[in-house]
């Protein structure tokens, strides 16, 4: 693999960075606060994280249990929708962007340049229906606009709650977000470079698996199943190897993902949360074509890759602390983005790619209206796929502050007020020199639901 | 003279709160300190409850039925006597389980230490948790088994306590009385729907069933039969109310228990 290519990954990479925390996210839903008369303070540490009760509510299929989850209890006029917006103002700065040196001449040759922009902005907009069709039946449907127009599906399931009178038995069938107790659904930060755990949608320099990682919401089946008190839960997922695309547009295999978690009590500190959990799939590496054009759906030469780690919630008084590790790995063919049928084409010493990655958020919820959140990450390449890579390519680190304040508790609607700033580093991933690359974002504004 | 006036104005206020009232709570090995409820209660319950824990929450128009008023400290799940304060862990209990068929959910994910807490602050609303000693429990003797002639029993004292006047013939809160039950404030009440499930209102055990029919629910139109009816009849209602709930196996059927309605 070239190096300019690598960079050119790279950059692709950080680029997809930029665009998935455009991605819309599930957050908080006023229509369940509208619907029982609670507060978002009742399921939110602070919207949009989940607090255990809320993690129990969203265990039990969005029902209390008190015997007033079914429609047919709620007025007729009530319809569980929601929406959520952000306008803000943020300011962007990226250094070492590959730029003509004569601004609109080709030909003047390429230097590297800090490029920044701002300006008043509005992210994607969020539309969320969900609740229960009857008891123990429960949906979710989550379509987006996004802020070029583009519609899409994010997550769109049913779930059966509840089977054999058990919470230990639930069957959820759909588009929907892996079972992640830190979840980049509900993730604090919506900067652009602090609105998402990067974990999550890592892929290494020269790789080309259909998979892009745990954060985003995949296509298959789940069973899960819980304590009532949500201390001890499992989950696992079957899923199409399709990234949670539709239209089966890559291979027909599956994957597999499953999480465990054990909630314990310490005293004078109050609950806490450790678990595991693990992504095993296999992507195609090539595909059936016609007139040398590949087939949606006919991937072909599946290679296997895994993501595994443990992460822990701990709470201390008003603070509380996220920590997140991972271990991921990609075939060689896949690392390499080589087709599994030509195996002459992988370069000398061609390995599959492996890495380690992790962060530790620290949030202080000073009361329901105000907390303050600091977060660190990093991912380091433990392997790269071939010689040809150098060997810090794709590590990150990066960092975020802010804080939410909303305005007021309400069981009908929540608003914050946001200021975040963050920044990332990315080794090795300028485009011309090679040297490390660096973004910056700055953003203020107000985010709000109904 | 203006600064003294404010400095007692303060003070009178501070008097009323409930964490000057200095509760505590006793659950098992856990105390609960008030204090730390309070951010609980204004963190889960104060949006129905209400801050003054009078039952005025914001969302407590739209609930059906009301929020408890906890400055008359009247409540409804007890283990204690009729007009009796409830103990501590009465009220842990409901924190805990819920009260099915209202809007007050289960509160267990919340950890035991919270709930202890909550329950402290809770106290602190009503002088009547300072100024009243706790009434010890009801007993509750061992429950007989059930037979046949143990449910026509009950179903016989169903019909002379005048039961189904509230909980219908079928046991589905729609008696004849049902539509003009108000409960202590004078809000419309709906008996509850013995049929409905196997929990009741207080609790899903029978003894739990027993417990409500002794006790009463204060603050409702339920009246405690404590004085009018012996352990052994208290236990043939509660097998009787067995077989007016949905799919009910066992005994007599509820056709055969329940006299035609005249």
């Amino acid at each position: 693999m070239e190096i300019a290519a690598v960079r050119r990954v790279a950059t692709l990479g950080l680029l997809m960075g930029a665009l998935l925390a455009g991605v819309p996210q599930a957050r908080a839903i006023p229509a369940f606060a509208r619907k029982y008369g609670l507060p978002c303070s009742a399921c939110h540490q602070a919207w949009p994280m989940l607090n255990n009760f809320g993690q129990t509510f969203k265990d039990n299929g969005y029902q209390l249990g008190n015997d007033r989850d079914a429609p047919i209890y709620q007025q007729p006029a009530y319809w569980p929708i929601m929406f959520r917006i952000s306008p803000q103002w943020h300011w962007e700065s990226t250094n070492r962007v590959a730029v003509d040196k004569v601004p609109g001449s080709q030909s003047s040759g390429l230097v590297e340049s800090t490029v920044s922009a701002s300006g008043f902005d509005l992210p994607a907009l969020d539309i969320v229906t969900a609740g229960t069709l009857y008891k123990n039946i429960s949906f979710f449907v989550q379509p987006f606009i996004a802020p070029a127009g583009g519609t899409g599906i994010q997550q769109s399931w049913l779930r059966l709650d509840n089977l054999l009178a058990s919470r230990w038995l639930n069957v959820k069938m759909g588009k929907f977000e892996l079972d992640e107790l830190i979840s980049q659904e509900r993730i604090l930060t919506m900067s652009s470079t602090g609105g998402l755990y990067y974990n999550y949608f890592f892929t290494p320099p020269g790789d080309n698996n259909v998979f892009r990682g745990i954060g985003i919401p995949q296509l298959g089946v789940e069973v899960s199943g819980h304590s009532d008190n949500d201390y001890t839960r499992y989950s696992v997922s079957v899923l199409s190897s399709n990234d949670g695309q539709t239209g089966l547009p890559a291979g027909n295999s599956y994957d597999v993902y499953t999480n465990f978690t054990q909630a314990f009590e310490i005293p004078r500190l109050g609950m806490q949360r450790v678990g595991v959990y693990g992504y095993f799939g296999q992507s195609p590496t090539f595909f059936q074509t016609s007139n040398g054009r590949p087939i949606p759906g006919t991937g072909m030469g599946d290679r296997s890759f895994y993501r595994a780690g443990a992460y822990g919630l701990w709470y201390a008084g008003k603070f509380d602390f996220k920590t997140f590790y991972m271990h991921g790995y990609d075939n060689v063919f896949l690392g390499n983005a080589v087709p599994a049928n030509q195996p002459s084409q992988l370069p000398a010493g061609a390995v599959g790619p492996t890495w380690n990655g992790g962060f530790v958020e620290a949030d202080y919820t000073y009361n329901p209206r105000f907390i303050a959140i600091g977060r660190y990450e990093l991912i380091r390449m433990s392997r790269q796929a071939n010689p040809g890579i150098r060997a810090n390519a794709g590590n990150l680190d990066t960092w975020t502050i802010g804080y939410r304040w909303y305005p007021f508790m309400s069981p009908r609607a929540g608003l914050a007020w946001v200021q975040e700033y963050s920044h990332i580093l990315n080794a090795g991933s300028a485009p011309l020199s090679g040297k490390d690359n660096t973004n910056s974002s700055y953003l203020m504004g107000f985010d709000f639901d109904f | 003279m203006r600064l003294k006036i404010g400095f007692a104005v303060t003070f009178f206020f501070l008097l009323l709160s409930p964490c000057s009232l200095a509760q505590e709570s006793h659950v098992g090995n856990l105390v609960g300190n008030a204090k730390k409820g309070k951010a609980l209660y204004e963190r889960y319950c104060i949006f129905c409850h209400g801050e003054y824990g009078d039952g005025r929450g914001e969302s407590a128009p739209y609930l059906d039925p009301k929020p408890r008023d906890f400055t008359k400290a009247t409540f409804k799940c007890r283990s204690t006597p009729s007009g009796s304060l409830p103990l501590d862990t009465d009220l842990y209990d409901t924190i805990s389980r819920g009260v099915h068929a209202s809007g007050m959910p289960s509160w267990k994910p919340l950890t035991r230490q919270d709930r202890v807490d909550l329950v402290a602050y809770i106290k602190g609303f009503s002088p009547r948790f300072q100024e009243e000693k706790p009434v010890p429990p009801i007993v509750i003797p061992p429950e007989p088994p059930t037979s046949p002639e143990s449910v026509k029993r009950g179903s016989d004292l169903f019909q002379s306590m005048n039961c189904w006047l509230c909980h219908g013939q079928e046991g589905r809160g729609n008696g004849p009385s049902a539509s003009s039950l108000t409960d202590s404030k004078g809000y419309p009440i709906t008996p509850f729907d013995l049929s409905s499930g196997t929990r009741s209102k207080c609790g899903d055990s029978d003894a739990g069933l027993f417990r409500d029919l002794m006790t009463g629910l204060d603050g409702t139109p339920m009246p405690s039969f404590a004085d009018a009816l012996k352990p052994d009849q208290a236990w043939d209602i509660v097998h009787f109310i067995h077989t007016l709930r949905a799919g009910a196996k066992g005994g007599l059927s509820q056709a055969q228990a329940v006299p035609k309605a005249e």
